[in-house]
């Protein structure tokens, strides 16, 4: 996505510049939190382990921009929100902004369950950087965007939990700040909840305010944001458009050596089947590489070995792909044409287009076993794979095509 | 598309005592404890007599033990009004002290989700207390008029005692509730402590009272302890002599007293301002 850019195509102004940023946090071996022991031990030496949240992070958002800032579980994108967010300081480097600023890192956290939402809008408002008088003034509006105007005088530890969201979510979006930072806030309430908040980012995108967003959803980084930056193991690891940003992230999930030897290499799949034992079922990427998880449009390639239990007569191999749901994607099979005696060992392998959507696949085989081709009562689940990345998972497979739509000339 | 006022880019300061700057702070500090005063009178209908409650029952326990035990009354004049006053001062620092040790804890989520001012957390605190004292030196006053001593100038001077007061309860609780998420034991050192003060600072007697005249030199360095002797000499007894008076410890102690309180609120100011960054980091 390239740079937003103010009408007369001179990018917008930076808001947010962040410069070399370091974070160590240093974790006591043995922790010493009493003065008694600080005065019984005044001379011992507390071992620390360091470790680096961030390191050498830079990076700058421009005013009107969607920014996500994506990464797996202690990636340190919760620390860098903190910094930001100036709860927590750096250790090293500088971070400048333009602007105010309201953090979101958890809806409703400075509420005071003692006080009704008429004073708890007007605390948190000033809270998130107005300034009293203005909380005041915009406290009707709060309350009205919440839905809560009959519960005004209501303490809030009388409200249910779904009344607080919605009093923190008005909160959040009447503060009306110049840059938000946002921290998975999705991730409560219910779906109704989820799909308002969207349509306050769609909004907000709309109206040009600045928003960082730190999620682990994808799907909500290619929809809303016009940057992503991925950090791992608190470096940058890659800033730029959306797509690549998930792509990258699923790759960090799925295509490291642990996620990719989720199962112990040689163990297979204990199905009991009377014509054939399998040996040997192995998934390879392109580059011959055992894999348990398949970045989407990558094909596959199979590495299967069967060994007769009994005479087969010119057996027929059918391979069925099934979906997560037992939709059989694809089938496609390979006769034999000679008899397997009992111990002989069949050997299939090959490469497969893999249009799939991401989800979770698996592969079977029916191994028919005379002239009538009768095949075997039951499948017999060679591998199971997951296919992961961008794409939508709509459907089941994504079909190549060339399909444009056009506004036609009139006239023509 | 609205037009974008960026501005300029200004640093990023980090966590602080006061951060988001004074007003905010103040808006802040203000709004919190009133909040908290309201939830400890409005809450209950007899939210306020029970917050009255507690320095009565103290003063009529008080009162009975120094002059019908140790005859102290005899020694002072005005004593019981010169005790209820004394109770309901240094309740306020009492008070305000002891709950500002965990209060920081007690904060923790604002602490770790939101840029709050730290310095806001145990000087709210301190102003809900003297919320209180407010009310407490009315029913005092009242006390005071009902026992036959009648109003003076001198009166008015009390509003210099209740700053000096003020000020150090407000040091006091910065620096236990700083120290208070790195070492957990300040709050039951300083439970202990506060009660040694409560006997250490000229409260229960006037401080030319101990007999032992050590003992008056020790106390005499106790920064609380020239409060007291003013407000005893500017409310209940004006014939009291000046904190820096020989009978009193003599001007050299006085001296160290007013120099502890100034070292006291200036160490405040540095350890707070030193662990405000990375209290989020200790809880």
């Amino acid at each position: 996505m390239p740079v937003r850019t103010r009408g007369g195509g001179e990018p917008a102004p930076v808001v947010i510049e962040v410069r070399d940023l370091d974070k160590v946090f240093r974790i006591p071996d043995q922790r010493i939190d009493s003065l008694k022991e600080r005065a019984t031990h005044p001379l011992r030496r507390v071992h620390h382990r360091r470790l680096q949240a961030l390191r050498d992070v830079s990076f700058e958002v421009r005013s009107g921009e969607f920014f996500g800032i994506v990464g797996r579980n202690g990636s340190g994108k919760s620390t860098l929100l903190k910094i930001l967010a100036s709860i927590y300081r750096a250790d090293r480097g500088t971070v400048r902004m333009a602007g105010r600023l309201a953090p979101f890192i958890e809806l409703g956290v400075g509420f005071n369950p003692e006080l009704t939402s008429r004073d708890n809008v007007v605390l948190n408002g000033v809270l998130m950087g107005l300034s009293r008088r203005e909380a005041e003034r915009r406290r009707d509006e709060v309350i009205d965007f919440a839905e809560l105007r009959e519960f005004t005088d209501l303490k809030l530890k009388n409200y249910s939990s779904g009344m607080m969201v919605r009093l923190a979510f008005a909160i959040m979006v009447q503060a009306d700040a110049d840059i938000m930072l946002v921290d998975e806030v999705l991730a409560v309430g219910d779906a109704a909840f989820a799909q308002k908040c969207m349509d306050v980012f769609h909004e907000r995108r709309r109206a040009g305010k600045t928003i960082v967003l730190v999620t682990h959803d994808m799907t909500t980084v290619q929809s809303l944001c016009h940057r992503a930056m991925l950090l791992h193991d608190g470096e940058l690891r890659f800033i730029g458009g959306p797509e690549e940003a998930a792509l990258r992230y699923f790759r960090l999930n799925f295509d490291t050596p642990e996620a990719q030897q989720a199962r112990p290499a040689g163990e297979l799949p204990a199905v009991m089947d009377l014509n054939v034992r399998i040996l040997e079922a192995i998934l390879r990427d392109p580059g011959g590489r055992p894999i348990e998880n398949v970045e989407q449009s990558t094909p596959i390639t199979i590495n299967i070995l069967l060994e007769a239990a009994r005479p087969l007569e010119e057996p027929e191999l059918l391979f069925h792909i099934v979906s997560e749901a037992g939709v059989v994607v694809a089938a496609f099979s390979r006769t034999l044409e000679q008899p397997v005696a009992v111990g002989e060992r069949v050997r299939v392998s090959g490469t497969i287009v893999n249009p799939l959507v991401p989800g979770r696949y698996y592969l079977d085989c029916w191994v028919g076993i005379d002239e009538q081709r009768n095949v075997t009562v039951q499948a017999i689940r060679l591998l199971q794979f997951l296919v992961y990345g961008t794409a939508p998972r709509f459907g089941v497979v994504t079909l190549e095509n060339d399909v444009v739509a056009e506004l036609e000339e009139p006239g023509t | 598309m609205t037009t974008e006022p960026a501005g300029e880019l200004r640093p990023v300061p980090g966590p602080s005592a006061l951060g988001g700057g004074w007003r905010r702070s103040l808006e802040l500090l203000y709004l919190i404890a009133v909040a908290d005063f309201k939830k400890s009178y409005f809450g209950t209908v007899l939210g306020y007599l029970w917050s009255l409650a507690r320095p009565l029952m103290v003063f009529g326990i008080l009162l009975v033990v120094f002059t019908h035990v140790f005859h102290l009354a005899g020694h002072v004049q005005h004593y019981p009004v010169f005790l209820l006053f004394d109770i309901v001062l240094f309740g306020f620092f009492q008070e305000a002290t002891g709950i500002a040790v965990g209060s920081i804890l007690g904060h923790e989520a604002v602490v770790r989700k939101t840029q709050f001012p730290r310095a806001v957390i145990p000087l709210s605190v301190v102003v809900t207390s003297a919320f209180n004292l407010g009310l407490n030196l009315l029913v005092a006053f009242v006390f005071v008029l009902a026992y036959g001593i009648s109003p003076a100038w001198s009166w008015l001077l009390l509003i210099l005692v209740l700053l000096a007061l003020f000020a150090i309860t407000s040091a006091v609780s910065m620096i236990v509730a700083a120290l208070h998420p790195r070492f957990r034991d300040v709050g039951i050192i300083w439970t202990v402590t506060s009660l040694a003060l409560f006997y250490g600072t000229p409260v229960l007697y006037p401080i030319y009272a101990p007999s032992s005249s050590t003992l008056r030199d020790v106390i005499a360095l106790n920064p609380l302890a020239p409060i007291f002797d003013l407000a005893q000499r500017w409310v209940t007894n004006p014939s009291s002599p000046w904190p820096w008076a020989a009978r009193m410890g003599g001007p050299v102690r006085f001296g160290i007293a007013i120099a502890l309180f100034g070292a006291i609120c200036a160490l405040s100011l540095w350890i707070f301002n030193r662990e405000a960054p990375r209290i989020a980091e200790e809880l």
